[in-house]
């Protein structure tokens, strides 16, 4: 089929083709970056945090009237109150582990230093950015986290502390991202570091596989998987509690929690959001993700229909103003086949160029939103994926009318309209 | 004459459902789509205390020098004690507050209930008139309480609700943890969004309530801790609370009103003057660095937007765009169609304007319809913000009158738009050629 009597009979439309084409190039700018953007968001949620997120809840409570932690005494007042909580938890029938802890991943709450090889370095200049975990031996059955090297805390390792005091734990756990930011060429085990710019060491005593950070915002991407583990409990007027209930008792360990708290300590504040699963943490940290991913998918749905509606009722209008010309060329001896191959051609012509200023557009819109949000570059990929779906978009909504077309019979050209 | 044109417009629509209903859908959808984005734009971009933004400034002090300074060379966006303090203590602008944000406990009088957590700030007296806050009872503390230390306590009238019932408060008294605290005042509806008097320990939006305000310095005195960030460039030297007042550590808000250009600038000269004096003191190693930005320029600069929602924004009205050459394109085949009737009517008279206005009032009558159903969807849309968007910003998207009377007129005009050149083109249709070739 020659191309030439094509182009001219296109040129007879010039309006209608530059506002497919351009329809077509649009929506694939957008479609791309719009996939891209799913992609990414769908890729973040999938991660996983290094927890058996399953059968995991976190309590979260404060105590009435507390000490304040600056009077001597208080720190011990206070940990007597935590210590009071975790035996009346670990005692409870369902419950198979807790451990204290100053927060887990994706809860958006969170205490981060910076760890060192040499002492005194700057936070700003520390070797590696950490997050750290406040918690005791338990933390490893309750958290469900895999040891990689060395051992996990023992009881005597745990130690507690004011929560705003200063102090170095001699031992900690760090995760093996960090361990491998700090030590490339071999192995953290027994080797010390420097926590936030202080003087006094801490020895590394294991490597856990992953443990992901609290913050799930972008200020977190240095160090996502940079997380220490300290052996220590915190002591202050409130207090978090990681709980892993046994196997399908999740359920019911979370209805008896505040009974069990209140009957320790009736001055206390339990509300709502004190007693969360870990599944409803994950929700909350990525909604908007999701709600991007879901957006940006409806967004596309709604282009690629009404791009190929277009496509359909534009087509339809031309195969109509050419009904009699059909006619000519079926009476000249075209093939039904022919008529249809037509109009399928003329389409993969002008998707074809709109495709290819689609492409253009989706990259100055993937660098336009590189330059103003927080985006990665557009892979390739995506725009020749993006080509390929709009091009068969183009054919699947251009077979109808073209069907429609190759039906005129050649006896259309011996009427006069 | 519109009449005529409308009937015409009806006609030729009827002729062809598809097509017409096709038109209608594209709008609809995109211009949903469109505004759907565009009032949760609206919701998180607004000025939350428009008229009198300009007179608030966050000032900033760069008490960390070179190494705490972000890349572009910013100070910390919160403060610390010392300085804070030294700030009050100066008290050089028309009202002034340092602020941090607590957590207390509210122990309920009838001893069957069990305690529950509040929100809300340790602020000055000066606060309340600086924001202009509504009170429904009383009024806030004295600048004498403040130096007292007064235990006395505004509250929230959601707050006032729970506790006493709604009633007038005022005298009476509540037990906030383990102390109590006389009532001067119960605020009215007040519930700005970014909470612009103090970002850094609220992200901007917070749908959690400020349901009471104590004095700043009882609240220091009775070691209340705050609840918040807390960025420090160094180890505290000292533990505790106190340990954290007498660090660089920062974790306070502040807010200034300054009445005039004239006392915006000497408000500035007073920040680089007390840095200075630090330097000199040898308590700064680095020349000022101070930053002084009224509401608007700090909510920019702190990027309280978050850049999803304007992400979604663009790529919606992409949509619209892509929805309207796709109008455009489809207003072209059925203008062009009918070239026949427009050469009768050329012939029989008609002008070109009158072309005009009937084309473009049967666009107009898509762009309607598209609106109307664009209303509907933007109201599912509306609604189902929640399911997508942090509650804390999918709260403020409402679905008000103003609202809805952009999405009819964005239809409507751009529809109008979208038929500009079928309708250029329909104009120029030649009478003699259309009827020689019928």
């Amino acid at each position: 089929m020659k191309l030439h009597p094509m182009i001219a009979a296109l040129r007879r439309h010039k309006a209608g083709v530059v506002l497919i084409a351009l329809q077509i190039a649009l929506t694939l700018a957008i479609v791309c970056n719009a996939v891209f953007i799913i992609g990414q968001r769908v890729s973040r949620v999938n991660r996983p945090t290094g927890l058996d997120e399953n059968n995991l809840m976190l309590v979260t409570q404060s105590w009435v009237g507390a000490p304040s932690g600056d009077q001597p005494g208080d720190v011990d007042k206070l940990d007597s109150m935590q210590q009071a909580d975790l035996a009346a938890l670990r005692a409870m029938p369902d419950v198979e582990s807790v451990a204290p802890i100053n927060s887990l991943p994706l809860l958006n709450s969170s205490w981060n230093g910076s760890a060192a090889l040499k002492p005194g370095v700057e936070l700003r200049e520390g070797n590696a950015r950490t997050t750290y975990y406040f918690t005791d031996e338990q933390a490893f059955r309750t958290l469900g986290l895999k040891l990689v090297a060395g051992r996990a805390f023992t009881p005597a390792d745990v130690q507690h502390r004011g929560f705003r005091d200063t102090s170095t734990p001699p031992v900690v756990i760090v995760t093996k991202a960090l361990a491998d930011k700090l030590f490339p060429d071999g192995t953290a085990l027994g080797k010390t570091i420097f926590l936030d710019g202080g003087s006094s060491p801490s020895t590394i005593i294991g490597e856990v596989d992953r443990l992901q950070v609290p913050g799930t915002g972008s200020w977190t991407n240095s160090f996502t998987w940079n997380a220490t583990l300290v052996p220590t409990r915190l002591d202050a007027g409130f207090a978090r509690y990681a709980v892993r209930a046994k196997p399908g008792r999740l359920d019911a360990v979370m209805h008896a929690v505040p009974q069990v708290l209140y009957g320790v300590n009736r001055m206390r504040v339990l509300d709502d959001d004190s007693v969360k699963p870990f599944a409803q943490i994950r929700q909350e940290a990525y909604r908007s993700d999701v709600g991007m991913a879901i957006l940006m998918g409806v967004v596309c749905l709604i282009l690629l229909g009404v791009t190929a509606a277009g496509i359909v009722g534009l087509t339809s209008f031309w195969v109509g103003q050419r009904h009699r010309q059909i006619g000519v060329r079926r009476a000249l001896g075209a093939r039904k086949i022919d008529i249809l191959h037509y109009f399928q051609m003329e389409n993969l012509l002008i998707s074809g160029v709109g495709a290819l200023i689609g492409l253009g557009l989706a990259i100055g819109l993937n660098m336009l939103l590189m330059k103003h949000f927080e985006m990665d570059r557009l892979p390739v990929l995506y725009v020749l994926a993006g080509i390929v779906v709009v091009m068969a978009l183009g054919q699947g909504a251009v077979f109808a009318p073209a069907r429609r077309a190759s039906n005129v019979p050649p006896v259309v050209a011996t009427r006069s309209v | 004459m519109f009449a005529y044109y409308f009937e015409l417009a009806l006609r030729s629509l009827k002729r062809s459902r598809g097509l017409t209903l096709l038109m209608v859908l594209a709008i609809g959808f995109g211009v949903a789509a469109s505004m759907t984005t565009y009032s949760v734009f609206r919701a998180v971009s607004g000025d939350p205390i428009p008229w009198k933004s300009s007179k608030l400034f966050v000032p900033q002090i760069d008490m960390w020098g070179p190494t705490g300074r972000s890349p572009d060379g910013e100070p910390p966006n919160a403060m610390d004690y010392a300085d804070a303090m030294a700030l009050m203590r100066a008290h050089r602008a028309t009202y002034q507050s340092a602020l941090y944000r607590i957590s207390p406990s509210v122990v309920p009088a009838d001893a069957s209930k069990h305690p529950i957590n509040v929100g809300g700030h340790a602020v000055y007296s000066e606060f309340f008139p600086m924001v202009d806050m509504p009170f429904k009872y009383g009024n806030g503390w004295t600048a004498e309480d403040d130096t007292q230390r007064s235990a006395v306590v505004v509250i929230s009238g959601k707050l006032n609700d729970k506790l006493f019932g709604g009633e007038n408060s005022i005298g009476r008294t509540i037990n906030i943890e383990g102390k109590d605290y006389r009532v001067v005042g119960v605020t009215g509806d007040w519930n700005p969004q970014p909470r612009y008097y103090d970002i850094s320990n609220t992200g901007g939006f917070n749908s959690g309530s400020e349901d009471v305000f104590i004095p700043f310095q009882r609240a220091i005195a009775v070691s209340m801790p705050n609840d918040g960030n807390t960025n420090c460039n160094e180890v505290p030297a000292e533990p505790g609370f106190v340990g954290l007042q007498h660090s660089s550590c920062v974790w306070m808000s502040f807010l200034v009103q300054l009445d005039d250009a004239a006392a915006v600038q000497a408000y500035r000269q007073f920040l680089d003057g007390y840095a200075k004096d630090q330097q000199l003191a040898g308590r700064f190693g680095w020349a000022p660095n101070n930053r002084l930005r009224d509401i608007p320029a700090w909510l920019d600069n702190q990027h309280v937007v978050p850049s999803d929602t304007k992400v979604s924004l663009l790529v919606a009205l992409g949509l619209l765009v892509v929805c309207l050459v796709n109008t455009a394109g489809l207003l072209l085949a059925k203008f062009l169609r009918r070239s026949s009737e427009i050469g009768v009517r050329r012939a029989l008279g008609a002008r070109r304007s009158e072309i005009y206005a009937q084309f473009l009032t049967e666009a107009g009558m898509v762009g309607a319809a598209g609106g109307v159903l664009g209303l509907l969807l933007t109201g599912v849309g509306v609604a189902s913000v929640g399911w997508v968007l942090p509650r804390d910003i999918a709260s403020l998207a409402r679905l008000d009158l103003s609202l809805l009377a952009i999405t009819l007129a964005v239809a409507i005009v751009a529809t109008v738009l979208a038929g500009l050149y079928p309708t250029f083109r329909a104009s120029r249709v030649q009478p003699a050629w259309q009827l020689k070739s019928n």
